[in-house]
Order: C-alpha cells, then sequence, then structure tokens
C-alpha cells in the first residue's frame, strides 16, 4: 500500500500541483478612467476565464488595504489619461502584483499580459501600432524580487512543522518501544501530565528555532519583520502548539519510531510542503487540492506569517487564518488527549 | 480472616480480546507482605492479569481490590500505592543512576528531603557508589535489575508487581535479587511476582499456576508438590502446563 500508494500520490500531487494555468484567478480592477475602451478592457479582462473581478478599487488607500487582507493577488490600474490617449497610441496599463506570493504573481502578470495584447489587437484595427499599450508590471511587497523573501517564510514554517511535529512523536514512540512508558502509565501521572512533559522541551526548541532562522534571515539575507515581532511570536507559539498535538496524535497511532517517521513524513512534510503554498500557489492549484489544502494547519499559517513579514500588517487582518488555526490546534490537542489512554484495551 | 490484613483481592477477573478469553475468572486473594509466586507457561495471560491489577488494562468483568481500593472506581489511588516493574528493562538507559532515582522518586510525589535521603541509602545498599553517577547503560544487566527493584519501591508502595524480574540474569545475582524481595516483604510490602524460573518459585510464600487463562491451583510451595506428589515445583509446572490446550 504505501510502497505502490506513495509514488503514485506523489506523481500526482507534483503533476497537478505544478500548474501554470490561471483559472477564474481573483483580480482587483482600479479604473480611473472609466470610458468606452476602459470598460472594453475590464469586460475583455473578466471575460477572459483567467480573471474573476473581485474588487473594484477606488483608491490607492484601498488598494493597500485589499492587498493586505490578501482578497487579490493582482490589481489592474487604468490610469486617468487612459481614454484620452488610447486612441493616440500612447496609453499606459500598471499591473500591480503582490510579491510576497512570487510564483504566484509572475503567473498571473504574464497571463494579464496576454490578454491585453488580445484586447488591443481586437480593438483597434490596422489604425494603431500593436505596441502601444504598454502594461507596466509592478510588484507590491518585495519589489526587487528576492527570492529570501519567498523562501523564508516557508522555511520558518516546515521547520516549526517538523521540530515540533516529528520529534515529538518519534520520542514518545521511543519510549514506546524501550518499554519506560509503561512506568509511565503505572505511575500517578495523568496523562495530560505526561502529555505536557514530553512536549514542553520541544516548544522551547522550536521557538527558539524560529527566532534563531528570522535573525539569521535578517542578517543574512536582509529579509525585514515589517510587522510586530510580537505578534509574529505569538503566532509562531499558536502554530508550534498546533504541530505539537499533531506530534503526539502521531504517537498515539504508532507503536515504532519507525512508523511514526513515516507518518510524519509522507502525512505531515510533503503535503505541508506542496499544498500549502509555500511552493505552489493554492490559488493555481485543481479545485480538489484546493478543497483540501484547507485542512493544512501550514497553510494558514503560511497566510499570517507572510502578512506580517512583508505586508507588516496587524492582527486585524490575519484573526480570521489565526481563528482557522485556533480551532484545528483545539482539535488536534483534544484527540490526541483522548488517544493517549493509560488504560489499554 | 481475622487477623490477616488482604492487599489484593480478585474475584472472577475476567479480560477477553474479541473471542479470546486471555484471562479467565481469576479469584485469589493476597496477604500484606506476602510473596506471591504467579507462574504461567508463555500465553497462559500472566501479563494481562497483571496489567489489570495494575489499572493498565481494563477487565472485561470481574471484580477486585487492590490495597483497598476498587480498581474500577479509584485506579488513581491505586496507582499511588503500588510499584511496578516490567520484564522489559525500564529505567531510562541515557540517564545517570542518581538522575533515574530522582526522576521516579519526583513522579511518586516524594519531597527533595526523601529522594536524597532513600536515593543515597539505596545507593549504598546496592553498593553502586561508584556507579552513582554514571549513565545506567554502562551497568551489568543483573545490576540494572536490581537498581529497577529498589527503584519499585522507592515510594514505600502496598504492593509490588514484579513481572519476570530476573529473566537473564545470573543464579548468583538473582539470589541476591531475592534477597531485596526478602526484604521488601519483611517492611511490609506485597510482592506479586511472576517467574519462568522454578526454583525461584520455591522461595515464594504462596504459588499460583495459571493455565490457559485460568488459575489451576494456589498453595503452597510444599502443599503443591505433596499434591501431585512431585519432588521440585518444576515437576509440578511441567506436570499441569502439559495439560494446556492453547498453543503457543
Amino acid at each position: 500500500m504505501v510502497l505502490f500508494g506513495m509514488p503514485l500520490a506523489q506523481l500526482l500531487l507534483f503533476g497537478y500541483a505544478i500548474t501554470t494555468e490561471v483559472n477564474n484567478a481573483n483580480i482587483g480592477i482600479y479604473n480611473q478612467s472609466p470610458g468606452q475602451y476602459s470598460n472594453g478592457l475590464v469586460d475583455k479582462m473578466v471575460s477572459s476565464g483567467f480573471f474573476r473581478l473581485a474588487e473594484n478599487v477606488h483608491s490607492e488607500a484601498e488598494m493597500l488595504d485589499v492587498f493586505k487582507k490578501n482578497k487579490v493577488k493582482l490589481i489592474m490600474i487604468i490610469p486617468t489619461d487612459f481614454e484620452s490617449k488610447v486612441s493616440r497610441g500612447e496609453a499606459s496599463i500598471q499591473l500591480i502584483a503582490d510579491g510576497s506570493d512570487p510564483n504566484l504573481a509572475s503567473i498571473l502578470t504574464t497571463s494579464a499580459e496576454a490578454v491585453i495584447m488580445t484586447w488591443m489587437k481586437g480593438s483597434f484595427t490596422q489604425k494603431l501600432e500593436i505596441e502601444t499599450i504598454d502594461p507596466q508590471v509592478r510588484w507590491h511587497y518585495n519589489p526587487e524580487l528576492k527570492s529570501a523573501e519567498m523562501f523564508v517564510p516557508g522555511v520558518v514554517t516546515i521547520i516549526l512543522m517538523l521540530v515540533s511535529a516529528m520529534l515529538t512523536s518519534i520520542s514518545i514512540t521511543r519510549e514506546k518501544e524501550l518499554g519506560t512508558i509503561e512506568i509511565l502509565y503505572v505511575s500517578p501521572l495523568k496523562p495530560i501530565t505526561i502529555i505536557i512533559g514530553k512536549v514542553v522541551p520541544f516548544a522551547i526548541l522550536s521557538i527558539i528555532n524560529a527566532g534563531l532562522i528570522l535573525a539569521a534571515a535578517w542578517v543574512i539575507f536582509s529579509v525585514p519583520v515589517n510587522g510586530s515581532l510580537i505578534l509574529l511570536l505569538a503566532e509562531s507559539m499558536l502554530f508550534i502548539l498546533t504541530s505539537l498535538g499533531l506530534g503526539v496524535l502521531i504517537s498515539t497511532v504508532s507503536n515504532t519510531q519507525q512508523t511514526a517517521l513515516m507518518l510524519s513524513l509522507f502525512a505531515l512534510m510533503l503535503p505541508t510542503i506542496l499544498l500549502s503554498g509555500f511552493i505552489f500557489p493554492v490559488a493555481n492549484m485543481p479545485w480538489p487540492l484546493q478543497i483540501i489544502s484547507n485542512v493544512i494547519p501550514a497553510k494558514w499559517f503560511l497566510i499570517i506569517i507572510k502578512s506580517i513579514m512583508l505586508k507588516g500588517v496587524g492582527l486585524a487582518y490575519i484573526w480570521k487564518e489565526s481563528m482557522v488555526l485556533i480551532g484545528m490546534t483545539l482539535f488536534f490537542i483534544g484527540l490526541s488527549i483522548k488517544k493517549f489512554k493509560i488504560r489499554l484495551q | 480472616m481475622n487477623n490477616k490484613e488482604l492487599t489484593i483481592t480478585a474475584k472472577n477477573l475476567t479480560k477477553q480480546f474479541g473471542d479470546f478469553t486471555a484471562v479467565d475468572a481469576i479469584s485469589f486473594e493476597v496477604e500484606k507482605g506476602e510473596i506471591f509466586g504467579f507462574l504461567g507457561a508463555n500465553g497462559a495471560g500472566k501479563t494481562t492479569a497483571i496489567k489489570m491489577l495494575c489499572g493498565l488494562s481494563m477487565p472485561s468483568s470481574g471484580e477486585a481490590t487492590i490495597a483497598g481500593y476498587d480498581i474500577y472506581k479509584e485506579p488513581e489511588m491505586i496507582k499511588k500505592n503500588i510499584g511496578y516493574m516490567s520484564q522489559h528493562f525500564s529505567l531510562y538507559q541515557d540517564m545517570t543512576i542518581r538522575e533515574n532515582i530522582r526522576f521516579y522518586a519526583g513522579i511518586y510525589g516524594l519531597t527533595n528531603k526523601q529522594i536524597k535521603e532513600r536515593g543515597e541509602q539505596l545507593i549504598k545498599e546496592l553498593k553502586l557508589e561508584s556507579f552513582a553517577d554514571r549513565l545506567v547503560a554502562d551497568l551489568p544487566l543483573g545490576f540494572k535489575q536490581k537498581l529497577a527493584f529498589s527503584i519499585a519501591v522507592i515510594h514505600n508502595p502496598k504492593i509490588v508487581f514484579l513481572d519476570e524480574p530476573t529473566s537473564g540474569v545470573d543464579p548468583i545475582t538473582r539470589r541476591q535479587f531475592w534477597g531485596l524481595i526478602y526484604e521488601a516483604s519483611n517492611r511490609g510490602i506485597t510482592v506479586f511476582v511472576t517467574t519462568h524460573y522454578l526454583e525461584e518459585a520455591e522461595y515464594c510464600n504462596r504459588v499460583s499456576i495459571m493455565v490457559d487463562g485460568e488459575m489451576r491451583d494456589l498453595d503452597t510451595p510444599i502443599e503443591l508438590m505433596k499434591k501431585y506428589n512431585k519432588k521440585t515445583m518444576n515437576d509440578v509446572f511441567l506436570y499441569m502446563a502439559v495439560r494446556s490446550k492453547r498453543k503457543e
């Protein structure tokens, strides 16, 4: 089952996850020059099948807000002089992409550029030269396209997951293998005490690790934490709790360190890397994978950590994601305490 | 039953795993300070029975009280009043002897002062002074087992359960180990012990023999040998175990 199932699952995951097609991606449009041509362009964008108009933006401030709230990853700005200049062949269009997700940003801008080109060819026949409209692409956040800004949040996420979940599950199953856990079972210790005793060291290790990575990212790659460091640490603590809960859960279903390791790797690490949006943008995945990605805690933490680090937003913008994580944490911890039975059947 | 203080009572204690009855309605009583031998071939249900008595495993039916506490209603109180040492070597190998003592004594709620006093006394009695700050993994097996036993009774429990404590230990160390058991018994600790070494059974006050999940007989070793007209416990055991229907 594992031997044959895994390669197949991997192939399907990679095959479907690495897709460069855009399907109904949410975009925002800031039309500063409503008129015949600009409206035509908006229609073309929306009817292209690539994009779905999620937000009509009316000011620069609103634009920032829409990005911060993660509503869209791309905003098209049609400048005030568009309508007057377009017939003279001098108009320009701005495409602002959310650089906190560079892969997705480049896919989206490429598709948008293609739509604009098609629109030009269709709207102005031979009278105008093709190159008249020049889409200017600008990336909001991470304008220099530094890859470090993309991978640091992802690496923090993976490390926290790895240290917390995998080490916890291995350390508990190790005691099962050695038999020392029986002594703990027989002792007057309550299950919750045993669990806390097992996870506290890893919680401390993980938070130190997170601090180290952030410090190294800042010193070596000059990736700053734009938002509140306290908030970031608090959210990291929350994600560590989620992972610890998962770790304990894994240890309750496995009796050997090897099983725990395999489970952590295949059931936790791979989905985390592939489906969290760390490497492949979630918005680009086929819908079944998008739905699955919702149950992966790392997806939510990645949104949170990117928002705090790169966009510098406060809790007001990420409370929903935080609530999801809190819910998952309570669920995993509750379930593992329930399954961590002292009286074996 | 007048002056006797019972520390274990079991009545029709049964454990089923699906269709398989691992322990079939066993009933017995053990007195305070008694050394109670619990014999049986592999698969006869010894470990399952011990696990039920220690609160590790939920009985399917039957009743039992340990140290006066009900096995269903008061497992927390039972756990405070028993010690346990299993056939798997159950100390932390990567901690020193002192650390292990401190850890276990701490779990059972001994104060720092008690831990220090009893710990040092224990190390002295076992003549482990020169090893005290070395890893348990470095000790010879015999010493490990003696240490594990001493730690299992460090909190002065009412009963100590020993699941094949001497397997793999040489005869001299085994003799020393039984010295420790007698000492604990003299202090009023009830000793509930399973073993594969049948000459050890003769050291017990009373011996029970489990066959196919049932308790076939229970008496002093001398009475048992008389009853079956055998010269050693080994012969008594073989005579009974041969009638087992269960295959290993």
